[in-house]
């Protein structure tokens, strides 16, 4: 079992060295240079100086050659100066980190707490009218255009109503209402955004889980139903369903990166938007790359929660 | 004579009890069963002849979608201006419909290219097995699992004149609906491929494949004769579903700003400027997002019924 986590930890560890010089190329071919932009503040400059400049902060050597010592730096805890925030980039990012976590968290444990019951319920029930009105509503969820759901919740939640605020953080010592109040509408639209994907996921899982000779045989035995759901059907069919949850995070990182934007919910994925717009290369960058670090971890956490939901599996 | 894939084996002696009728016939008769696929495609094809019909709108209402007219900001709707106007005075009507127009070509085409990738990706993995399937399945699960949505806007805000494109081609104003047909693309190819790896891993085994390479048949004429034809109901069902994710996921880039340009109107970009002004006219930024949903949820139904009416395992 510590041999699989080292190996799994060290593959992953590959993939975001791998990812690393990607996006560090990627940023490198956006528009402009750290350099433009020093140059656009003095009007004084000469071609002739901005060449010099490249030459003092490197930037005219190859690509590798720059990458490799922005890695020596980074694997030093050197991640680089914000442009937008004049901050180092991690004390920018934490705080952000933490903010996003309590968004997805929320939302997530949210929406699963209302898509497992709704999506087993549709799959006892197959074609019958808790069922119609299930898939109806799942497949609502996954057509909306999330930044048009949060649009639709500030009209008539804050436009409307007047109830709720239209976007924004709660000031910093305000109390646990207010919080709640800013976190409201955040919350419902990445909520409504993930649900219906997990309740068809979780409805075709159950459905498969139903069909196996196994739960023919609890049934023939004389297993009451609900011994036979919770027993048979439920644990058998959380397995896909958890494969399908962790592939699906990197969704859900890029719904709260549309639901803070859309809230101005000061987060990791308005942190990577405007960093990107802004021609803040390193917080960019960083930003990127963390989020892929999660995203690697959550798969590592739900291959690791095979072994607890299914005993046959075992990593040797 | 032409081989049969297990959908239509099994469509066939369906066929063999009932009355006589073509294989084309039982299709489409089981795919009228699935009502909410067929009002979608109704539904899609009032939405593309609408598009369609945009020029026509235009010389009926006697208006120019593109122009703007500064003293009619916003107004309500007129028998002038069926639905009225938006903050640059430009007809709302004809916008949505030349707006319908892009987001449903770019959303079609992106499909096409993305299903293509996927199709090749998928045939190559489950012909050739070995390490190329080990490789291009971890390729494939990667592009699943990572932030694809944070990724995508880097790669959108990338300056194309520093990968060696003429700039005339890069500033066309074309551009942005080759450069997000083609973003896409490489993003949306993952399910295709799943699904044609998993069914070339069962054809290759088959009898007729078997005799095909007994009889001297290249691989590449194994794949594209032999296998390939037989793994079209699997790439029609993904294809579809897919169309409706690419659609929101153009939207949404459009919407950030980084995807579909003005003047050029798509549905995503009609809703930037709408957050400012939920406030005073709600309307605008309630019809395009109306759209966005509309079409993507018909996608997503009618996809859904051809799953169905393909699949003959699909539990009724």
């Amino acid at each position: 079992m510590l041999t699989y986590i080292a190996q799994r930890l060290t593959e992953s560890a590959v993939v975001l060295l791998i990812m690393s010089f990607v996006i560090y190329g990627l940023i490198g071919l956006m528009p402009g240079d750290p350099i433009d932009i020093m140059v656009s503040s003095d009007p004084n400059m000469t071609p002739e100086d901005a060449a010099r400049l490249r030459a003092l902060y490197g930037l005219d050597r190859p690509i590798f050659e720059r990458y490799l010592s922005w890695l020596g730096a980074a694997l030093q805890g050197d991640f680089g100066f914000s442009r937008l925030h004049r901050r180092p980039v991690l004390e920018v990012l934490l705080p952000r980190l933490g903010n996003t976590a309590l968004l997805m968290g929320l939302a997530f444990l949210l929406a699963l707490a209302l898509a497992l019951p709704a999506g087993v319920a549709a799959a006892l029930r197959p074609r019958g009218p808790a069922d119609t009105a299930i898939n109806l509503f799942a497949f609502a969820g996954i057509s909306l255009p999330p930044f048009w759901l949060a649009i639709l919740l500030i009209i008539l939640f804050a436009v409307t109503l007047g109830w709720l605020p239209a976007g924004g953080m709660a000031p910093s010592g305000a109390g646990l209402g207010v919080q709640v109040q800013h976190l409201l509408l955040p919350i419902a639209t990445l909520t409504l955004a993930t649900i219906g994907g997990i309740v068809r996921f979780v409805r075709a899982a159950t459905m498969e889980a139903l069909r196996q000779d196994y739960v023919r045989t609890a049934r023939a035995k004389g297993l009451d139903e609900r011994q036979v759901v919770f027993g048979h059907v439920l644990r058998n069919a959380m397995i896909p369903v958890v494969t399908i949850l962790a592939l699906n995070f990197g969704a859900l990182f890029s719904g709260a990166l549309i639901t803070e934007t859309m809230f101005g919910y000061l987060g990791m994925g308005k942190a990577i938007y405007d960093a990107i717009l802004g021609n803040d290369f390193n917080l960019a960058l960083v930003g990127l790359l963390l989020a892929t670090l999660t995203t690697l971890l959550a798969n590592l956490l739900a291959d690791l929660c095979y072994t607890w939901l299914d005993p046959r599996i075992s990593y040797r | 004579m032409t081989r049969r894939s297990d959908y239509e084996l099994a469509a066939l002696a369906e066929l063999a009890v009932g009355p006589p009728r073509s294989l084309g016939a039982l299709l489409w008769r089981r795919f009228l069963e699935h009502r909410g696929a067929v009002a979608s495609l109704v539904v899609l094809i009032l939405l593309g002849l609408l598009a369609l019909a945009a020029p026509l709108a235009e010389a009926a209402l006697g208006l120019d979608a593109t122009r703007v007219d500064l003293f009619g900001l916003k107004q309500p709707p007129s028998a002038e201006h069926p639905l009225g106007t938006d903050e640059l005075g430009r007809d709302l009507l004809l916008r949505l419909l030349y707006g319908g127009r892009v987001s449903l070509s770019v959303g079609l085409a992106a499909a096409l290219c993305a299903a293509v990738i996927g199709t090749v990706i998928g045939l190559l993995a489950g012909y050739y097995g070995g390490w190329l399937d080990g490789l291009l399945m971890r390729l494939t699960d990667g592009v699943i699992a990572l932030p694809l949505l944070p990724l995508l806007i880097v790669l959108a805000a990338i300056d194309l004149t520093k990968i060696g494109l003429p700039e005339d081609i890069a500033t066309s104003e074309n551009m942005s609906l080759y450069r997000i047909v083609i973003l896409i693309a490489l993003v949306g190819w993952t399910t295709v491929a799943r699904l044609v790896r998993g069914a070339t891993l069962s054809l290759k085994a088959r009898e007729f494949v078997r005799a095909a390479e007994a009889l001297g048949a290249g691989h590449a004429r194994i794949m594209l004769v032999h296998i390939l034809p037989n793994a079209v109901s699997p790439i029609i069902v993904a294809t579809t579903l897919s169309v409706g994710n690419i659609i929101l996921l153009e939207s949404v880039l459009s919407f950030l700003g980084l995807g579909i340009q003005p003047p050029i109107p798509s549905w995503g970009n009609m809703l930037t400027g709408a957050q400012e002004l939920i406030w005073d006219t709600p309307a605008l930024a309630i019809y395009p997002g109306l759209l966005i949903f509309a079409t993507v949820i018909a996608f997503n139904f009618l996809g859904d019924g051809l799953q169905d009416a393909l699949d003959p395992r699909a539990v009724k």
